[in-house]
């Protein structure tokens, strides 16, 4: 916890903790209340009759729901690699240091990221679904989308590379490429890493939007299954679990890296070794 | 189908997209301000509460919780109002609320905690209590500071409304859809201007938020 939040209040005296013990157990209650007000709607509505949730002891459900979970984690594997390309690519574009390619790559840019995604996504789907599928409908309307997000954390990160770095390359014989390749672009993948990350958790749910095109994911699948079993709110509190335990794998992913990346330069900051 | 038609599907649609978002706006300032208080109050109950909240519901797609929200929540008999229009309009902004008030919490958090120590100590040497330092010194610094993260916030709340044109919610998506199924010879116009119209609402809010950043930002 920060500073500021610990001076928010007093050390509590006696009083003072009196209160607070007051105040825990008052809205324990009342978040308790509130719990079992949600409890007794789903039973008064009869979602908690054993009759609703024991289909997900059957492995047909399983193997489903989890066909529908590996469908969506690879729409959103799929657009994760690509919208890195994409950024990359766009980041170096906008820097190019010619006008005539870095003014039409802004304006491309930000029109795409100014749409919202599932607008990107309809429009691939209603221009070329056709010819390519669902799947790649949804994977080309988020990497259209990310990557120009990604885009832009790029840039922001190479523009945030001490200036001496691109100098000090300059100085000893780099040409610009090999600048950015070798010198500017590692340093800003790596300062940029843990924002990098959660936009791929953003990708990652927004990759649940596949079944607006038919795409037979996870949400598609919850939504047949609650039709065919009449559970439709269970199977939606299974699903979503389970985007939940991915979303925080992946973000609990993006805080290990962080930290690991810390020490690694807080550790090695000599000359350079052989073995990076 | 002529174009002064086409030009009304577009004008409803879009009423529908503003209507989405000026009560969202409104919810998630108010729910977000509520659960940023709460993770900083001294009660640990709240504290974990929001967090575990904010935690739970920022990590599940919007899709997911506007599904619950939608097609979940009349199951449970719970219903805002006989028309199914109003509903699903209610039970869509809900879900936005719902949704995006993690967010506003989580950037409001961080604006608290760019506030020097010596606001709080003052605020408390001068004997305010807690939630008086919180209404009358903190939050107010602590919003100025937060403005453009909280314009991004909002701007991608703007886009995130197109979402609820899968829950039988007219705005701008579903007034495209509508528009595409009439004149399916002009396809990728229709795209165009859906994608012009969010450029430009997006434009205007983010000029709304360069301005409120120039007028009211404290510089550190």
């Amino acid at each position: 916890m920060s500073a500021p939040t610990q001076v928010l209040f007093d050390e509590p005296g006696p009083r003072a903790r009196r209160n607070n013990v007051l105040l825990s157990i008052a809205s324990g209650l009342v978040i308790l209340a509130a719990i079992a007000y949600i409890v007794w709607k789903f039973e008064a509505a009869g979602q908690l009759t054993a009759a609703k949730w024991e289909p997900f002891a059957y492995t047909v459900i399983q193997t489903t729901l989890l066909q529908g979970m590996w469908a969506t984690l690879k729409v959103a594997l799929v657009a994760s690699v690509l919208a890195l390309a994409v950024g990359i690519a766009f980041a170096l574009l906008r820097l190019a240091p010619t006008r005539a390619i870095s003014l039409p790559s802004t304006l491309v840019l930000e029109i795409f990221r100014g749409v919202p995604v599932l607008l990107l996504i309809f429009a691939t789907f209603l221009l070329f679904g056709n010819q390519i599928g669902s799947f790649w409908s949804v994977v080309i309307g988020l990497t259209l989308y990310n990557g120009m997000v990604i885009a832009e954390i790029m840039r922001a990160g190479i523009l945030a590379v001490p200036r001496g770095q691109r100098e000090a390359a300059m100085s000893i014989g780099l040409r610009g490429s090999q600048t950015m390749r070798l010198v500017l672009l590692p340093q800003a993948v790596r300062a940029m890493m843990p924002t990098l990350i959660a936009q791929v958790v953003v990708l990652l749910k927004d990759s649940a939007l596949g079944f607006m095109v038919t795409y037979q994911d996870l949400l598609y699948q919850v939504r047949l299954i609650g039709r065919d079993y009449n559970n439709l709110l269970p199977t939606f509190i299974v699903g979503a679990a389970l985007f939940i335990v991915i979303n925080m794998l992946v973000a609990a992913l993006a805080r290990w890296l962080e930290t690991r990346m810390q020490r690694k330069t807080a550790a090695r900051t000599g000359p350079a070794k052989a073995e990076d | 189908m002529d174009f002064t038609s086409l030009l009304e599907i577009f004008a409803s649609g879009t009423l529908g997209t503003l209507r989405l978002f000026a009560v969202t706006l409104v919810g998630c300032l108010v729910g977000g301000t509520v659960l940023a208080a709460m993770r900083v109050s001294p009660t640990p109950v709240l504290r974990g509460t929001a967090a575990a909240y904010v935690n739970i519901v920022r990590n599940t797609p919007l899709t997911l919780v506007m599904f619950f929200c939608v097609l979940g929540l009349p199951y449970l008999d719970i219903r805002f109002s006989e028309t199914a229009s109003i509903n699903s309009f209610a039970l869509a902004c809900l879900a936005l609320i719902a949704y995006t008030s993690c967010f506003v919490a989580e950037v409001l958090r961080s604006g608290i905690a760019t506030i020097p120590v010596g606001q709080a100590e003052a605020a408390r040497s001068i004997g305010l209590t807690f939630s008086q330092s919180l209404r009358l010194v903190i939050l107010p610094q602590a919003f100025r500071t937060v403005i453009p993260p909280m314009g991004s916030v909002i701007i991608a709340m703007l886009k995130n409304t197109s979402i609820a044109s899968a829950f039988n919610n007219r705005e701008l998506i579903s007034a495209m859809r509508n528009a595409i199924e009439i004149r399916g010879d002009i396809v990728i116009p229709l795209l165009f201007a859906t994608a012009l119209v969010y450029l430009l609402l997006a434009l205007i809010l983010g000029r709304v938020f360069d301005y409120l950043e120039k007028k009211w930002v404290i510089l550190r």
